[in-house]
């Protein structure tokens, strides 16, 4: 069997089979990617109890708005209650918490994803933006200025999705006409029925030829 | 959402060994779909792996034609010159399937692997054989209208949901799947499986097996391409019915024709039968209602979903119109 046109990283084997020795096999072919040198030097010396408590809370490097953190997480902690309940980031609303409305969106590495639907511990070594980290009250960003201007939101909740959904829309240069607007903005709901004056706040930022 | 452990995996061989160690396990990639049936306790894995780090992300030209690795991203495609350009269909299909921050998550291997949307599969105090063996289908004599209209049986009346699918078996596209000791590659058509007595299982993988790339091979018809999709709303829905039309023309005949609908069956649903009779003939609207009708037969209501027997062929007679540019 040959593996060649998929390179591989690392190549280890995986001897075990209990709770446990999931924990231990996995250690061995993950330490390195996921943990401190404490943890790779315990997976070496096989403590396995120790490991399991380390275990149930995962070494996450990440940064979030320019800064970077060294923090823990569960693994079943979505990005959207890492970024609301530990960073204290709650500009970005959970809405549905099942990826159906948006207001959740931020971005990874610049791609707009919904933060309810992916867990903190995959985020590792990535660089998320929220609605804090493009722009405050005195320096508002070009998107934020346009739906104050062109009155895109009635009661607001929507309206950090909204707005991170809308900078990634004309990144990716699918916002070239109010229709195909309508079409790449269809994953953000507005129950308050705000969306022609979003479509017009967004048209506005991308004639003014301002990326996001 | 219950604990569970987690682990991170940087290489096929480890992931796979890993697969065979503990059959238990799920792999996740995007989660768009597992997290989302987690939360609501569908599905509560114990274990974790999540593949992101491994080295599937390619989009690339081979000698057996588009190669596609598990882990690209369904934006990732859509947004890609060669597939806009030569597999427009696979772009179409794509783009009429959730919302861009999902597609930016989406993978090609989530997305072939993707659960039902049926409400009583996800409404854990319903009945359900598909989330539960042997418990009865609710949506036999429920509620019943997003379902199935073809092969159906009493255990399950549900419909894969996605729109890539429905492209990639109108596309003849070929699976690789890989476990710890073995490569096989399958007919993409031969992926997914129908209710039969097993509704819990969705599809041939095994459970030591994970998906690593997905060819489709050159076609001429990137000029004569469409998909059709009629939902409640006019975007980010489920498919009521889908229909991926693809025409290679000589003139005004048809040289070579490849259709398939969603939103009709427990698996992406190809019209190999409205092929047969399309091959050779000349394109009309005449042709095309002929070919909907004969892809028809067999087709069967469940009271709610009764109108997708005469919007389905509606539709396949609108995307072969817009696939040949007759309207």
């Amino acid at each position: 069997m040959s593996h060649q046109k998929y390179p591989e990283n690392i190549e280890q084997d995986i001897t075990c089979s209990s709770r446990r020795g999931f924990l231990k096999a996995t250690t061995a072919l993950t330490a390195i990617a996921l943990s401190p040198s404490l943890i790779t030097k315990a997976a070496v010396n096989h403590s396995d109890e120790k490991l399991a408590a380390f275990f149930e809370k995962i070494p996450l490097n990440l940064e979030v708005n320019g800064k970077a953190y060294q923090m823990e997480t569960e693994p079943r902690e979505t990005l959207l209650d890492f970024v609301r309940e530990r960073l204290q980031l709650t500009g970005t609303k959970k809405g549905c918490d099942h990826g159906q409305c948006g207001a959740c969106t931020v971005h990874v590495d610049g791609k707009r994803v919904n933060s309810c639907l992916t867990l903190a511990v995959m985020q590792e070594g990535k660089k998320i933006t929220t609605i804090e980290g493009i722009g405050n009250s005195e320096n508002l960003h070009p998107m934020q200025a346009s739906f104050l201007k062109h009155d895109g939101f009635q009661c607001g909740y929507c309206t950090p999705g909204q707005i991170m959904s809308a900078i990634a829309c004309i990144n990716e240069n699918h916002a070239n006409s109010p229709a195909e607007i309508r079409e790449f903005m269809s994953g953000n709901i507005c129950r308050c029925g705000a969306y022609p004056n979003i479509v017009d706040a967004i048209v506005e930022v991308k004639n003014g030829g301002q990326k996001g | 959402m219950i604990n569970f452990d987690y682990i991170r995996m940087k290489s096929l061989q480890s992931t796979v060994k890993a697969l065979a160690k503990f059959p238990d396990a799920k792999m996740i990639a995007g989660g768009s779909n597992l997290i989302d049936l987690m939360k609501r306790n569908v599905t509560a894995p114990t274990k974790l792996i999540d593949i992101n780090l491994l080295p599937l992300k390619f989009i690339e030209e081979g000698k057996d034609g588009l190669r596609i690795g598990a882990l690209a991203l369904n934006s990732q495609a859509a947004d890609h010159e060669i597939v806009k350009n030569k597999y427009p269909l696979l772009a179409m299909a794509i783009n009429a399937g959730a919302s861009p921050q999902l597609r930016n998550m989406a993978t090609f291997g989530g997305n072939i692997m993707q659960r039902t949307r049926c409400t009583y599969f996800y409404d854990t105090s319903m009945p359900c054989n598909k989330r539960e063996p042997n418990s009865d289908c609710g949506a036999l004599k429920g509620v019943n209208r997003m379902h199935a209209i073809f092969s159906t049986n009493d255990n399950c009346i549900a419909v894969n949901p996605s729109d890539m699918n429905v492209a990639l078996i109108a596309l003849d596209a070929q699976v690789v799947l890989l476990n710890a000791k073995k490569e096989r590659k399958i007919a993409f058509a031969d992926f997914h499986k129908l209710a039969e007595d097993t509704p819990h299982l969705d599809n041939h993988l095994q459970a030591n097996e994970m998906i690593v790339e997905i060819i489709i091979p050159e076609n001429n018809f990137y000029k004569n391409s469409y998909y059709v999709k009629v939902r409640d709303r006019n975007s980010y829905a489920f498919a009521l019915i889908s229909v991926a039309a693809g025409l290679e023309l000589e003139g005004k005949t048809i040289k070579k024709v490849r259709l398939a609908m969603g939103g009709v069956a427990h698996k992406p649903w190809r019209l190999y039968d409205a092929e047969n009779y399309l091959q050779g003939k000349e394109v009309s609207a005449k042709t095309f209602k002929e070919a909907a009708k004969i892809a028809m037969k067999g087709a069967k209501g469940y009271g709610h979903n009764d109108f997708k027997l005469n919007l389905a062929p509606a539709s396949i007679l609108e995307a072969l119109m817009k696939a040949a540019h007759l309207s």
